[in-house]
């Protein structure tokens, strides 16, 4: 997930800073499990979601991309409750939900009227401990994520780009690797894999409960010691460091694909609020990110696609929030007539300019500003603010981060800004990828066949 | 075990009562709609400013539409695109805008302060009624669209729908894809751009709706003053019938991708329409229940054959495209589309069961409260609401009359409406690999 977690900054602007955030009512169970609440009563509704601590990130070579095909397996049946049954009895009860797996975490959620909030955790913890991996159920679910595969990566060549470029970025981090797998290990995973993935993993104490919207904290601690509170623990051991090793050098790569336009994309080794020797760094890193791509009116919309007109579009991103030391990204397309090549250049000219100058009053100000409002507007989503603090939790920061992000952004000023450009966005910790499209070869539209409609 | 399933059992039973957000409406001076709710709990607010000036609105001029929206924040009044972006983020205010087949809207999402609320709407009110379409601006905004337009020729998925919707609508305004082709976006001036928003983006022809927290007298000083400066103009003629496609076709495009994209589907059914509830519901039991419809068990749990298999209705001012869809492996497409063919075929001609109606009844009126639990959704529920003229108890009826749903109603509904002998098939993809 690529974007930025945004909170918000407490601008000049008392009205807000003093309806402060609904706090967060924390409960740990006896065996481990986090449960997290905040009241959200503007509906009568519940979001519910279970974050476990483990991702992508977490897989050794071979099986990458086993914790997305566990994602997929988790709706497969248990005892109680056989194949397909779980996803019927949210429907039956009105609800939404789905699972999302990250490089650092694997969520499942349910949202529904605050009255079901009981089934859902009645399958959630069923289906923590209890579930049935089966032969047959993997191998169609097997094909299910190649076609996955094939639509959100093989069949774009930006998104194929993207992987190539994280395999060539990270030497030995386990970012090196795409969420859903390389292929040849998708096609390899075995009932074993999956079963001894899951055993170690998912379990109460690997596990972030987290319950946002109509609800009272109270009812709904004694409802997850209710079901999740006799669930057995697992020995979780710590994750080998796998810390990514010093760049010592520019990587330049090139990508030959079918596609249409060129593409570029540069990524500098940064650390993320975990990872940083001192946190304003994550914070000052997140600011940059905002200098250079925080709305319309940010430099590279305002420079590069308007000013010099060099580029159609034109992109940074930085992820505060990653759980090991990540990459600062710009990207852009050129205009017609524009190479790559300009747009290198154009974009370390603005690397430069941040190292040299200071960003202005009006920027720091503009980039606070949408950080307040952002906050607010959050709230409007249950969803939201329950990701936040799964996703927080889940990579460790804690989910106090969620609240102190607004203060700690507001901190940041011109001189770190410039710090952080100088000290991070250096050559040699510089990664860069071309797109260079080839031709697409399609053949002349075959002609309409009228009426061969296999009519019944 | 059993506790638990009693428990279930008990909840299905309390369905729960929530009543909907109040709808207020009224008619500036000028003839605008407003569509208002208010809200609380949180210092923000989502205005919409709608127009009848979708893409059917082109005419023989592909994309225009779109490409109009996209320059009334590149230049308005005094202000240039640098400006008016500043003005809106300099107070965290979030403005877009965009088209459908049947609508041209803007949108902004702003918090109440005053000092911030006041800078945002004078920003959108200006943007509305003087944007200057200056040549530069325009020439840059139409290479920017080109090559958007140059990019979309890599995706096998936007091919596949394009060549579906020029099958399925023919020579109808809603047959070409919103955002237009290279031949005539290429041949746009600034002009056009001036004559098309002179034409449609006028008081007479404008929609405003308010969800959240500004009272009522302070939503109606801020419809006023969004079309306070606008022409009064008139509404266009109302778009024509789709004319049914005479007979079914099949038709395979080549593309170098992995996977085949396969559409079928027909003109299906507009907002008005007295089937709608029966086919709404009825399609979800068929393809619309994310993870628990027929196709998607068909397709997907039982074979293996795709990540996504679906279907739907998209109602629109005149019948939008029914179409049910999937993406799989090149060699399995023809195993695909019989499957695909036959669960379709199978539920037109035997409708669902109860059972399925129970349960389809049950996800959608249990599930009714989050369909508008943030003001985001409420915002573009109101505003279909108010566009399409449906009743402004829509919301309020909802669950009634998906209760009032048969199998027999949904039988023949989807006889009437969905006629295999007239489904449209396009499948793109690449040939089945060589062994």
């Amino acid at each position: 997930m690529k974007n930025r977690l945004l909170f918000a900054i407490l601008l000049c602007l008392p009205a807000f800073s003093s309806s402060a955030q609904t706090k967060v009512s924390e409960r740990i169970l006896g065996n481990g499990l986090k449960v997290l609440v905040k009241e959200d009563h503007r509906s009568p509704v519940v979001v519910s979601q279970v974050w476990y601590k483990v991702g992508s990130s977490y897989e050794p070579g071979g099986i990458t991309g086993i914790s997305h095909m566990l994602e997929h397996m988790m709706f497969k049946g248990t005892d109680k409750h056989p194949a397909g049954e779980f996803s019927r009895i949210i429907a039956e009860n009105g609800g939404d939900e789905n699972a999302f797996t990250g490089q650092d975490y694997t969520a499942y959620f349910q949202t529904m009227d605050k009255s079901r909030l009981e089934v859902s955790f009645e399958l959630e913890a069923d289906r923590m401990r209890n579930l049935h991996l089966l032969a047959d159920e993997l191998k169609k679910e097997l094909q299910v994520v190649t076609e996955e595969r094939r639509m959100r990566t093989d069949d774009k060549p930006r998104a194929k780009m993207q992987e190539y470029f994280m395999a060539m970025a990270h030497t030995n981090s386990p970012y090196r690797n795409p969420v859903i797998g390389w292929p040849a290990d998708i096609a390899s995973y075995t009932v074993e894999d999956l079963q001894a993935w899951y055993q170690r993993w998912y379990a109460p104490n690997n596990a972030t409960l987290v319950v946002v919207g109509d609800v009272e904290p109270k009812a709904v601690f004694d409802l997850a010691e209710k079901y999740f509170g006799a669930l057995k623990t697992s020995e979780i051991k710590p994750l080998k460091p796998q810390t990514e090793v010093e760049q010592i050098g520019v990587r330049e790569m090139t990508i030959k694909l079918p596609a249409k336009l060129p593409y570029i994309v540069m990524g500098y080794k940064v650390p993320s609020l975990k990872t940083a020797e001192k946190e304003w760094e994550a914070y000052a890193l997140e600011v940059l990110a905002g200098v250079l791509d925080g709305g319309n009116s940010a430099r590279l919309a305002s420079r590069l696609v308007r000013g010099k007109q060099i580029a159609v579009s034109a992109g940074a991103g930085y992820d505060l929030t990653s759980r090991l030391s990540d990459l600062f990204t710009l990207e852009a397309t050129p205009a017609e007539g524009k190479t790559v090549w300009d747009l290198q250049s154009a974009l370390k000219d603005e690397v430069v300019k941040l190292q040299n100058e200071l960003v202005s009053d009006e920027e720091l100000q503009r980039i606070k500003a949408q950080v307040l409002a952002s906050d607010i507007y959050q709230r409007d989503s249950m969803f939201y603010q329950a990701m936040q603090l799964g996703m927080t939790e889940t990579v460790g920061l804690g989910w106090p981060t969620v609240d102190e992000y607004v203060g700690k952004v507001n901190q940041v000023t011109a001189e770190q800004v410039r710090d952080v450009a100088r000290k991070y966005l250096i050559k040699d910790h510089l990664n860069i990828a071309y797109l260079e499209p080839q031709e697409i070869k399609e053949n002349k539209a075959s002609p309409t066949i009228q009426g061969e409609h296999d009519a019944r | 075990m059993r506790a638990s399933l009693i428990g279930i059992v008990f909840l299905l039973f309390s369905q729960p009562v929530w009543s909907a957000a109040k709808i207020e409406h009224w008619q500036t001076a000028q003839g605008s709609r407003v569509y208002y709710v208010h809200t609380e709990g949180l210092p923000m607010v989502d205005i919409q400013v709608s127009f009848d000036a979708g893409s059917a609105r082109d005419g023989s001029q592909f994309g225009i539409a779109a490409l109009t929206s996209a320059l009334l924040d590149t230049g308005a009044g005094d202000w240039n695109a640098d400006e008016i972006a500043k003005r809106f983020e300099s107070v965290g205010a979030n403005v877009g805008a965009g088209i459908s087949d049947d609508m041209a809207w803007v949108s902004l999402r702003t918090l109440t302060d005053k000092k911030l609320f006041d800078k945002a709407l004078e920003t959108l009110q200006v943007m509305l009624a003087r944007p200057t379409f200056n040549e530069a601006d325009f020439q840059r905004e139409k290479n920017r669209t080109l090559a958007g337009l140059k990019q979309r020729e890599e995706s096998p998925a936007e091919l596949a729908h394009i060549a579906f919707s020029k099958a399925v609508y023919g020579d109808h305004p809603y047959a070409h894809p919103s955002d237009g082709v290279i031949e005539t976006v290429a041949g746009f001036s600034a002009n056009d751009l001036r004559e098309f928003y002179k034409k449609y983006y006028v008081a007479a022809n404008a929609m405003v709706v308010i969800v959240g927290d500004l009272n009522k007298e302070q939503a109606e000083e801020t419809a006023q003053s969004l079309v306070a400066e606008l022409p009064a103009g008139q509404k266009p003629e109302p778009l024509p019938e789709v004319a049914m496609p005479v007979k079914a076709s099949q038709r395979h495009i080549d593309f170098p991708s992995s996977q085949t994209h396969v559409l079928v589907g027909m003109p299906g059914t507009y907002r008005k329409d007295p089937d709608y509830f029966s086919l709404y519901v009825g399609n979800h039991i068929l393809g619309g229940a994310v993870l628990v419809s027929r196709l998607f068990n068909e397709v997907r749990e039982k074979r293996g054959l795709a990540y996504s298999a679906s279907s739907s209705f998209v109602p629109m001012f005149r019948k939008g495209p029914f179409v049910a869809s999937l993406q799989t492996r090149n060699d399995q497409t023809q195993k695909a589309l019989e499957v695909l063919n036959k669960t379709l075929a199978d539920f037109i001609n035997e409708g669902p069961t109860e059972a399925e109606l129970t349960a389809a009844r049950k996800n959608i009126t249990g599930g009714f409260a989050m369909r508008f639990d943030t003001n985001k959704e409420l915002t573009n529920y109101v505003s279909m609401i108010g566009f399409y003229g449906l009743p402004l108890d829509y919301l309020d009826t909802f669950q009634q009359k998906v209760e009032q749903v048969t199998v027999a109603s949904i039988k023949d509904a989807f006889k009437r409406h969905i006629d295999p002998q007239l489904l449209q098939t396009i499948t793109l993809g690449g040939a089945p690999a060589k062994k």
